[in-house]
């Protein structure tokens, strides 16, 4: 239950403070968000100026890039992924701890982008991991990154902390391992993990005339 | 400065009845090549390197060369048993007969020479060599040169993952870029890609008819 804006503010002016628990908690976990210090392709040069002096990701909470997935929160999938590469990520998104959110960062990472009908790379990481935030671009500018930053931040502050829309980590029965492929004779197998990625609706798969 | 024409000159007077020929590139560049029979390309490389000065492999790639079926029209006059005018006669006739002829295809592995060696003074042109396998199928191995050249040792291996030749003699042949467990050679130009085209948001030319395809064949998922 929120705090009604216009009453915040009219009791912050006799100097009271009010909050909810659900907020203040969000507001610990939005502004301490530390990525996982990895890139993968060309994406990662953008990701790295990121955090430099010029654009400063640590505005946001986010300047410890921790080189160890136990210690980080944000995977920002930078670059292409591919189909040898996709199980490591997998695994290091399994080693995770949570709360743990996902960047799909440039054209490759969300969909395979100008390697797409390649025969080793990935269409789209977020065939096996979920992803919470995708940024197109080819590479996406550093602003871009900072700006799904910012929509990661705004959708931890709107998690609620029970019911069916709490986060992960609160949720003693979600599913917290994802199945990592294993490497076979012609392509990942399996080659998509439908439970994250159910075939989205086309026309050509939905049996409609385009 | 030497010609490619000069090195085979060179190598014939070396090696007589070696296996080297000169392969002419048409084009405005001009730049032919050496085509080295399997047999005799490991002494005739050695030779190039210590002899010939040839010390530094850049590039080493792999083409893959389809069967070429060509249909041609030849006349041919036979004889034949004809009627002319109520008598038996032999005629010869011309007719025209379609021929096909399948030239069989094959892998090559082309290898870039340049001369380290020899400096701006007596400067050596870049010489291409290449090999050719018996056939796409069953019969794809190659002398490996990286004993002469080490530079070659990654680019043979990427040749061996992509295009499936098997060089005799490297020490090392695993696959390079792609998984161990993979079987297929995707540079190949009968090479087919998984069929994962279960989602194409803006498909065309080629992705479209793959993606018409695959529902086609999968009407089961696109029910769901």
């Amino acid at each position: 239950m929120a705090v009604e804006p216009d009453l915040k503010i009219e009791l912050g002016k006799q100097g009271v403070f009010v909050t909810t628990l659900n907020e203040l908690y969000n507001w610990g976990r939005r502004n301490s968000v530390w990525p996982m210090q990895f890139g993968l392709a060309c994406c990662a040069i953008e990701m790295i100026a990121t955090t430099m002096a010029r654009y400063d990701l640590a505005r946001f909470g986010a300047e410890v890039f921790r080189p160890s997935p136990r210690q980080a929160d944000l995977m920002i999938i930078s670059g292409t992924v591919t189909k040898k590469m996709a199980p490591q990520v997998v695994r290091l998104y399994n080693q995770m701890a949570e709360p743990r959110y996902v960047i799909a960062m440039g054209a490759c990472a969300i969909s395979g982008g100008p390697f797409k009908q390649g025969y080793n790379v990935l269409k789209g990481i977020d065939r096996y991991i979920p992803v919470d935030v995708h940024i197109p671009g080819c590479p996406p500018r550093p602003e871009a990154l900072i700006h799904a930053f910012m929509t990661l931040q705004k959708k931890i502050e709107a998690q609620p902390l029970t019911g069916d829309a709490r986060p992960r980590h609160l949720d003693a029965n979600a599913q917290g391992e994802f199945p990592v492929p294993v490497p076979a004779a012609h392509d990942l197998e399996p080659p998509v993990n439908r439970l994250v990625w159910p075939l989205p609706a086309t026309a050509a798969n939905t049996g409609e005339s385009a | 400065m030497k010609s490619t024409e000069q090195v085979l000159a060179e190598l014939q007077s070396a090696f007589p009845g070696a296996g080297v020929t000169l392969l002419v590139n048409p084009s405005p560049s001009a730049q032919h090549s050496l085509l080295l029979a399997a047999a005799d390309a490991l002494p005739v490389a050695a030779y190039l390197r210590d002899q010939l000065g040839y010390d530094y492999c850049s590039n080493v790639t792999g083409v893959d060369w389809l069967d070429k079926e060509t249909i041609e029209k030849v006349k041919t006059t036979r004889t034949v048993a004809k009627q002319v005018d109520g008598v038996e006669l032999s005629v010869e006739e011309t007719v025209e007969e379609t021929v096909k002829r399948v030239e069989p295809g094959y892998l090559e592995a082309v290898y870039h020479l340049y001369s380290m060696k020899h400096g701006p003074s007596d400067p050596h042109p870049p010489l291409v060599l290449r090999m050719r396998t018996a056939n796409r199928t069953d019969s794809v191995e190659l002398p490996s040169l990286t004993p002469v050249w080490r530079s070659a040792e990654f680019q043979e291996r990427e040749i061996f993952d992509l295009y499936g030749i098997v060089f005799k003699g490297h020490r090392d042949l695993r696959r390079l870029l792609m998984w161990d467990e993979f079987e297929d050679h995707p540079m190949r130009r009968d090479y087919v890609d998984p069929d994962d085209y279960e989602y194409e948001p803006t498909p065309h030319d080629e992705v479209l008819k793959r993606a018409e395809l695959h529902s086609a064949q999968a009407p089961q998922e696109a029910a769901r």
